[in-house]
């Protein structure tokens, strides 16, 4: 009884919050939060809105390809937005790679959170020469542009895997490389969020009554220094999907035969000089389109939880 | 009729919320005459500050001047456009904030700021702009000007820095200046000299000064008139002594009693209870009376206007009307 | 100043030999170089001979000694997939590289600056709210998508820019420029572009947080109640203290941009190390791709030690004796 009056209490708390509040005052955040969600839901119910199976080959037909969209006069409405080289379904294709697409950034992001939280906690709550260590990894890191450090990763995987393997982990690959080349924002903000912490008296209390270091880091500590977080997370979120696209687009991300929006574009590309426009456009509209509203989301959030710029 | 310096008429500040418009300043009048040190004590969030900014035209959004006028020389300044304002500020009008350690630009040599203050508002060359910063410096007390003119502010110390700012203040000899808090940052040992030099300098040049503060100690030290300001209100003005020694509202009594005296053997320091209410939370009536230990049924429905008594003038059912 | 560039460079050199050991261990454990660089049917025997005469077999302090010799003298093997030693790959490809950054770099600095300022200064004006709205774009829509719109525009429509490589270039020595003729100007407008936009939205909206945080120091304030005009406030006061942030990004940023070429070269096929290096992924080409790192770390400490001195000369405060730097 007394969760669910809390679960109450939270809730109400929410919508009458500050942040709430700045929420449904600017119509572009809101905006970019339904583009968001719609694109969300697309992704994980592909299967079931997508006209077509762009992943079964068995469904392709050749004699379909560079079908250009609907509204042209050699368009047909089987396929919306035309077809690619393939004759993959360009619609259902891109339904499904905003699924990968999602996945990965989701995934990697996620990765990066918990590895950087934690060594971020541990850094600014413990100091001394293991700070040091990490701090200076996180220096040396994050002046490499992300991008290079997860192409190195993906080149060094297919170093060490066999190509089968390699195929067939490409998605995990990814979502660890990624991953990995963005730990240091979270690490660095949490360790710094930590250090003004650990100084104050909850901590102090905490520690009196003789809790352990880990329950003092991670029940007492974390909530209050994931405001940040949370803003490096959605930005963070922007810059994942943005660098799988990239390197997909590459041609060192997934596989051809699983095409995210970035693979798309890739093949796209050389059909660009021969006017076939739509299996670039399209793809590329659709990731651009949750770029920005992802970074929306993550610029509103990052003004919201910072009176300072209000 | 004489007109005074500067002339206050019931000012108005609010902000503007999404809970609605705070009222931080809600009507105050005073004026400070020539050569005059003014105090304007208060605690924290009366509105003292504010009063100072809004002076200046240097109030910032939401913040704004609702309602009210604001006089110099007898000339209406508070609807100046903006660089006829600005042409005022440090000719005329002097500023001193509270932290000298950020008031002051950390990437430029102290004479740099002095020299392009004092060309801004004064007809010199650079080199006699020079010899004025110079002789600033020498006055307000740091040692070897010559030398440290070209030092940059960190390479100064607390107090150091805090006589820069009021060479800052002074440098085109305004006939006001606003010393909002000029003390509160310093090391206690260090309060009593800027205060004093403040004192001396502005006797000198015969520049009057608002000085803002929440030390009373400071007040009955250098002011000649005071004003005790409580949740944007004025409650009482008067005479330093007057004040000090036979304060008539029950708040002003209240913080005279928290002045610790050397003089007078007191058992105990008096305090106020409770807290000053907060903007969206002033009580009707007389904002002061759930503190009040004299508050009556009057108190708690009409607010009282500042009337004047034998001594000092004082917003209080407790006199007359 | 001379205790703190002999500090950066001890500095300098612990990072270097840090990317050294990495790019080392992908030298020596990634994939069997032996097996890289024979073919299948070479017995055990001359394996074990090649392995012998390749050092592989002494000690690993030893070997990594002879790895950060032998780079030091530019001896960096020889490419897996072309056959060819890397000295010479690399050597080929720096000038379109580093002529490609160069010039995106003065392109987002000189853009991006001003427009940080304005949009800092004058945050509620429509002017500023556009260029907000177009670093919003700038940074959702990806390199090389901004890259494909262009050759699309300006390449496939129009038909006024080359859509590839490097236009005619100029041997001046070893160093092949382009930006000595017409067609290698016309060739660089979009890739410098494409380039140059990333960074540029990023040093625009940096100078902006920087220039709006600065206007609300206690200082600004002093200096406008002191009655500064509003130009020497802004233009003064303000801008130069936002300039020690904005090396220290900007610093590297420009590092990165180096690294970003990769993409802008693959999208208009521009012969530099980014098109030579993504090749050397794809195929797991390691003696390209550890020289690549070690040459990438080599910019990025050169810059920071610039950016440092830089740094010195804006802040007074860091220039004191016995300051903590």
């Amino acid at each position: 009884m007394r969760g669910v009056e809390g679960l109450h209490g939270a809730i109400r708390r929410f919508f009458d919050s500050d942040l709430w509040y700045s929420f449904t005052r600017s119509k572009v955040t809101v905006l970019a939060a339904l583009v968001t969600l719609a694109f969300i839901l697309a992704a994980i119910f592909a299967p079931l809105i997508a006209p077509h199976d762009p992943f079964d080959p068995a469904s392709l037909d050749l004699m379909d390809a560079f079908t250009p969209p609907a509204w042209y006069p050699e368009g047909t409405t089987e396929f919306l937005l035309g077809t690619d080289d393939q004759g993959r379904d360009l619609l259902s294709t891109i339904l499904y790679g905003s699924r990968i697409s999602l996945f990965v950034g989701f995934a990697s992001m996620l990765f990066a959170m918990v590895v950087g939280v934690s060594l971020g906690l541990i850094s600014g709550y413990i100091g001394g020469p293991i700070d040091a260590v990490l701090m200076r990894i996180a220096d040396v890191q994050i002046s490499f542009p992300a991008i290079l450090i997860a192409m190195l990763v993906d080149g060094v995987a297919r170093g060490i895997l066999p190509t089968q393997r390699h195929e067939a982990l490409a998605i995990w690959v990814m979502v660890f490389s990624i991953g990995i080349s963005n730990w240091v924002h979270f690490a660095r903000t949490v360790r710094g969020s930590t250090m003004v912490e650990k100084n104050k008296e909850y901590v102090q209390a905490a520690r009196v009554i003789g809790r352990s270091r880990p329950t003092i880091m991670f029940q007492h500590i974390l909530p209050n220094v994931m405001g940040p977080v949370l803003v490096i997370a959605t930005i963070g979120l922007a810059v994942a999907i943005l660098t799988e696209a990239t390197l997909s687009y590459l041609g060192v991300g997934v596989p051809p035969t699983k095409p995210s929006l970035g693979t798309l574009i890739r093949i796209g590309q050389s059909f660009l000089f021969a006017g076939e426009w739509w299996i670039v456009i399209f793809p590329g509209a659709a990731l651009a389109t949750l770029v920005l509203a992802v970074n929306l989301l993550g610029d509103w959030l990052r003004d919201a939880l910072n009176p300072k710029l209000r | 009729m004489a007109r005074s310096l500067l002339e206050v008429e019931r000012l108005g500040i609010e902000f503007n919320t999404r809970r609605g418009t705070l009222v931080a300043v809600d009507g105050i009048s005073f004026e400070i005459e020539e050569g005059e040190v003014f105090g304007v004590v208060g605690e924290s969030g009366a509105g003292k500050s504010l009063t100072g900014q809004a002076i200046i035209g240097l109030l910032e959004p939401p913040g704004r001047i609702s309602s009210g006028r604001i006089y110099l020389n007898g000339k209406r300044i508070d609807q100046l456009p903006y660089e006829e304002l600005r042409r005022i500020r440090g000719k005329k009008i002097g500023m001193i904030f509270q932290d000298p350690l950020t008031s002051l630009n950390p990437l430029y040599t102290i004479g740099k700021q002095l020299i392009e203050t004092i060309l801004t508002h004064l007809p010199l060359s650079h080199k006699e702009a020079r010899q004025r910063a110079l002789k600033l410096l020498t006055e307000v007390g740091i040692p070897a000007p010559d030398k440290r003119i070209d030092h940059y502010p960190h390479q100064f110390s607390g107090g150091m820095r805090q006589r820069v700012v009021i060479a800052l203040a002074l440098c085109a000899d305004p006939s006001l200046v606003i010393a909002d808090e000029p003390t509160t940052a310093l090391d206690v040992s260090i309060q009593a000299q800027i205060i004093a030099l403040l004192k001396r300098l502005c006797e000198e040049k015969g520049t009057a000064v608002m000085l803002i503060t929440h030390d009373m100690g400071v007040i009955a030290e250098i002011c000649d008139r005071v004003a005790v300001m409580y949740a944007g209100r004025l409650v009482e003005i008067g005479p330093v002594a007057q004040v000090v020694k036979f304060p008539q509202h029950p708040y002003s009594q209240g913080l005279m009693g928290s002045i610790p005296s050397l003089r007078r053997r007191v058992r105990r320091l008096t305090q106020i209870d409770g807290a000053m209410p907060r903007l969206n939370e002033i009580p009707p009536g007389c904002a002061f009376h759930p503190r009040c230990k004299h508050s009556f049924d009057r108190c708690h429905k009409e607010r009282p206007k500042l009337v004047e008594t034998s001594t000092t003038k004082v917003a209080c059912w407790l006199y007359g009307n | 100043m001379i205790a703190l560039i002999i500090r950066r460079l001890f500095q300098s050199f612990v990072v270097m030999l840090a990317v050294a050991l990495v790019a080392f261990s992908l030298f020596r454990y990634v994939g069997d170089p032996v097996s890289q660089m024979v073919g299948q049917e070479t017995s055990i025997a001359d394996r074990e001979r090649l392995r012998e005469e390749l050092g592989l077999n002494d000690p690993i302090i030893v070997q990594f000694s002879r790895f950060v010799l032998n780079s030091l003298q530019g001896k960096f093997g020889i490419s897996f997939r072309l056959g060819r030693p890397v000295k010479e790959l690399i050597a080929e490809r720096l000038p379109a590289t580093l002529e490609l950054s160069l010039v995106a770099a003065l392109f987002s600095l000189a853009v991006g600056i001003p427009m940080g300022v304005y949009t800092g200064l004058y945050p509620h004006r429509y002017l500023s709210k556009f260029f907000q709205a177009i670093s919003l774009i700038g940074i959702s829509l990806p390199t090389f998508l901004i890259g494909i719109l262009l050759i699309l525009i300006f390449g496939v429509i129009l038909g006024w820019l080359p859509t590839f490589g490097r236009g005619e270039v100029v041997k001046l020595g070893w160093w092949s420029t382009g930006l000595l003729t017409v067609s290698g100007w016309k060739a660089i407008i979009m890739p410098a572009f494409t380039l140059g936009m990333f960074q540029l939205t990023l040093i625009m909206r940096l100078v902006r947080s920087e220039m709006m945080e600065v206007l609300r120091a206690d200082f600004i304030k002093f200096a406008r109640a002191r009655g500064l005009s509003n130009r020497a406030i802004n233009f003064g006061h303000a801008l130069k203290n936002t300039l020690v942030p904005v090396i220290t990004i900007t610093g590297l940023q420009l590092g990165s941009i180096i690294a970003f070429a990769i993409i802008t070269e693959t999208v208009f096929q521009w012969p530099g190390m980014g098109l030579l290096f993504l090749q050397s992924i794809q195929f797991a080409d390691i003696p390209v791709m550890s020289t690549y790192l070690i040459l990438i770390a080599f910019f990025f400490v050169l810059i920071n030690m610039i950016v440092d001195i830089l740094y010195h000369i804006v802040d007074p405060r860091l220039r004191a004796e016995g300051a903590v730097v």
